[in-house]
């Protein structure tokens, strides 16, 4: 962040505001621009999306977008630009190749162990030894709640 | 001189520590209950001598001695006396300080207690907060060192050190650098203290529960002391992220309240483990179930602390060459490890005595519930620790950085949560040992009829997303059932005592702070998620650059750019301020002004949005942009954040619920009562 700032107002020192935004071209509408922004990531900063950084950098970078989209470029385009200008790190998301699969792949798999010990587990203590008479033994009666509110109201005023 | 009084209460408190943890072993094995003793003061007298260490950089930090190089890096002259105080965390060698006061404050808070019937706990608890607190003294002491002042060498060189070099003279800068401007914010005084406490007051149950371990105590003990200790340290933690999350929404000027930035992970997954801990002692409690479970759990909570001010602290989240370069990283990657394989292999050496003295009798059984619970949490926990590692491996393996941002995580998380809510709602419906689909049908089918009714609600208004609908069902039902609850508890009370509703809801939660305290919890939750729901699934947003008396719209807003003025302020800033009229459906609302600071000393922007804030909706307005002429027009980005009080309003239930819960019952309170009165009138 700190490098971002550095970089951004170095050499502008006091910089209110940037440049007129006369050679903007005109058709892309700002909205249209922070939709793709919102989805890269500043290539200086440490996480923060492109649209929101408040910095000179970002705010030329947004400047590409808009003139990449006045030439008619998509959004997969621009992304695929901003990717091999900037690195991966500029997308949101680990592209989905090579090791990055891992990123998608281990968290769900350690979950689906998760879910397969916790069976495992549930099924091992309902077999626990003398727990059969107690499996069979009937639901508790119609509002267990109230019952059992109400019994331990009971021994608590009694104590 | 100030300066090195500080330090050597630091060094004092280092080598005390050390004696303290020595000494404690050493009444251990010789079974002497004077050295313990003697461990005990060692404890005690940690925390005022960390004060004396405390108060002197607070000292350096508020007069200005920038010849000190935190004081230099974190301060400056324009800044008002409140963020001069708490510059003491604003800074990394400032905030390990801060850690090991506030980790010294609560274990010797600890250390006041009754140990008689605990005895054999109290070598060992000493010896864990000891060594966490040794830890980041020697830190503080030997690595980043926060009272270490420029030099300047007889060869003209520029030193920092603590001691003056040979012919060396004192460098005195006329002024400092100033604090980062994000910190420069009233929520920079409650949000890290908050977070730190939380981080700290985890060590004590972490404590207890090693203690547990290496005397081989296998009942639970060990939970039952710990309980309460356990509910301030979640207390804290949830206190840091809500406050943590108003400030990222009223500083950081992006619209939201939470990034997951990994700086957030780091303080959300102590939370996420510590909650799953908070719910499964409870299984153990009442069943005698997962003893291993919940140590594993206070474990891996205790790692998460330490890796939580490891993130933050050690450059690690830069780049991992970054990591490799600090001075901090490599040892505090090394505690971690070690602790964590120490810990690990006491629960090893105990495995087979900490066998489950229940059984299950059904799988819709509360602790069947509290045990998916616990792998609904420990699953988003995998997710965070493993996004938030993910670019370190892929920049070791391939050297290429990559990002894992917030669609990852909202699309890993989102139905964990979602399924944390359900559970949140049917969970306490359950009995402890028995439940079947018919007496948790019996129980769920009015509140589920309401909820139903809350679903046609979004319909009719226009919700089509089906994730959105599913999760708008899931928070009606929880809510629904946890005030059923209440109802239910509220009319029995009021038919066996006669009481008035209002007597009847407060003595209701009065006799079972724990359950009704963990309710107001559950509702306090339900509230935010309504919130989160509100600003995740339907956010808008629109900019646009305005000239004087120009509009922009959005939704059934609009606002109006009037003027922007710049000027600059005693504290060292220029504000470029937007004046903008507010309206809705054509009606005037006031006027917000946006603005951007930008900070002279640390040479930093910020923008500090304008902001409409009702109960329905925030309208969050940035000024993004402007001319140097001001004149001639801006640029403005307008959010509109639905529902987004909710989760503010949500976090404060959520805290009023901890209190009731953490709050001593009148029978615990007599049980305190009684031994001091009896201590009283022994001669």
């Amino acid at each position: 962040m700190a490098v971002c700032f550095a970089l951004a107002f170095a050499p502008a020192g006091l910089a209110q505001g940037s440049a007129p935004p006369a050679a903007t071209p005109v058709g892309v509408t700002d909205n249209q621009v922070n939709a793709i922004a919102r989805e890269l990531y500043c290539p200086v900063c440490e996480n923060v999306p492109l649209d929101v950084c408040p910095t000179q950098a970002c705010a030329q970078w947004r400047d590409l977008i808009r003139q990449k989209l006045n030439d008619g470029w998509s959004e997969a385009q621009i992304q695929e630009y901003f990717a091999l200008q900037y690195g991966d790190r500029v997308l949101a998301e680990p592209p989905r190749r090579g090791l990055n699969w891992l990123v998608y792949i281990l968290p769900p798999l350690i979950f689906l162990v998760g879910v397969f010990i916790v069976f495992r587990t549930l099924r091992a203590l309902r077999k626990a030894p003398g727990s059969s008479a107690q499996e069979q033994a009937p639901a508790p009666a119609p509002d267990p709640y109230v019952a059992r509110l109400e019994e331990e109201l009971k021994r608590r005023e009694k104590e | 001189m100030i300066a090195n009084f500080g330090f050597g209460a630091l060094l004092i408190c280092f080598v005390v520590s050390l004696y303290g943890i020595g000494a404690a072993i050493y009444g251990v094995r010789r079974n002497a209950l004077a050295w313990t003793e003697s461990a005990r003061a060692a404890m005690l007298l940690t925390w005022p001598l960390l004060t004396l260490a405390a108060v002197s950089l607070v000292y350096l930090l508020v007069a200005g001695h920038y010849e000190v190089q935190f004081v230099y890096n974190v301060t400056s002259s324009a800044m008002p006396l409140y963020l001069r105080m708490t510059a003491l965390w604003g800074g990394q060698a400032g905030s390990l300080v801060f850690w090991s006061w506030l980790m010294s404050a609560f274990a010797s808070a600890v250390m006041l207690r009754s140990w008689q019937r605990d005895r054999e706990f109290q070598p060992w608890v000493i010896v864990v907060s000891l060594v966490t607190l040794a830890f980041f003294l020697g830190l503080v002491i030997f690595v980043e060192n926060p009272f270490a002042r420029f030099w300047q060498t007889a060869n003209g060189m520029q030193v920092i050190s603590m001691f003056q070099p040979a012919g060396g003279t004192l460098l005195l800068p006329p002024d400092g650098r100033g604090l980062n401007p994000l910190l420069r914010h009233p929520g920079m005084i409650i949000h890290p203290p908050m977070l730190y406490l939380g981080f700290v007051s985890f060590v004590i149950p972490f404590a207890f529960a090693i203690a547990a371990l290496i005397t081989g105590r296998s009942d639970d003990r060990w939970i039952r002391l710990t309980r309460r200790w356990t509910l301030v340290a979640w207390l804290f933690l949830s206190l840091g992220l809500v406050f943590g999350s108003r400030w990222a929404y009223d500083v950081l000027g992006w619209g939201g309240y939470w990034g997951w930035d990994p700086v957030e992970i780091a303080a959300f997954m102590p939370w996420l483990s510590g909650t799953a801990f908070l719910h499964s002692v409870m299984i153990q409690e009442k069943r005698g179930l997962f003893k291993r479970w919940n140590l594993v759990l206070i474990i891996i909570t205790y790692s998460l602390v330490i890796f939580g001010t490891f993130l933050t602290r050690s450059g690690v989240l830069s780049s991992v060459h970054a990591f490799a370069q600090s001075s901090i990283g490599p040892l505090f990657f090394s505690f971690i490890s070690i602790t964590f394989l120490i810990s690990m292999a006491l629960l090893l050496r105990r495995w087979n005595d900490l066998r489950s003295e229940g059984h299950m009798t059904s799988l819709l059984s509360r602790e069947s519930l509290f045990l998916v619970n616990n792998l609904l949490f420990m699953g988003i926990l995998v997710v965070c620790m493993w996004g938030v590692l993910f670019p370190l491996i892929s920049e070791l393996f391939t050297g290429q950085k990559v990002t894992v941002g917030p669609p990852f995580y909202e699309r890993a998380t989102g139905p964990l949560f979602a399924g944390i809510i359900f559970l949140m709602g049917i969970a306490p419906l359950s009995a402890w040992g028995h439940s079947t689909i018919k007496t948790l049908g019996r129980a769920v089918w009015k509140p589920a009829l309401a909820a139903l009714l809350v679903l046609i609600g979004a319909l009719a208004a226009g919700v089509r997303s089906v994730a959105a609908l599913i999760t708008v069902f899931l928070i009606a039902l929880t809510a629904c059932i946890t005030l059923y609850e209440y109802g239910r508890g509220v009319a029995a009370r009021m038919r066996r005592s006669g009481e008035n509703p209002l007597t009847a809801l407060w003595r209701l939660a009065g006799r079972n702070r724990r359950r009704y305290g963990g309710y107001i919890i559950h509702l306090g939750v339900t509230l935010m998620a309504v919130g989160i729901i509100g600003i995740e699934m339907f956010q808008s947003e629109t900019q646009g650059a305005l000239k004087p008396g120009e509009t922009l719209e959005l939704g059934r807003y609009a606002v109006t750019f009037r003027s922007l003025a710049q000027f600059d302020t005693p504290d060292g800033r220029n504000v470029a301020r937007a004046v903008l009229d507010v309206s809705r459906d054509g009606r005037p609302l006031g006027q917000l002004y946006p603005r951007r600071d930008y900070y002279y000393d640390s040479q930093q922007p910020m923008t500090i949005p304008g902001v409409r804030s009702s109960v329905e909706d925030d309208l969050y307005v940035l000024l993004v942009d402007w001319q140097p002429i001001s004149s001639e027009g801006a640029t403005f980005k307008v959010y509109h954040n639905p529902m987004i009080n909710w989760l503010w309003a949500g976090g404060l239930v959520f805290i009023l619920g901890t209190f009731v819960a953490a709050w001593p019952s009148r029978e615990e309170l007599a049980v305190v009562r009684v031994p001091a009165k009896l201590a009283v009138s022994e001669p």
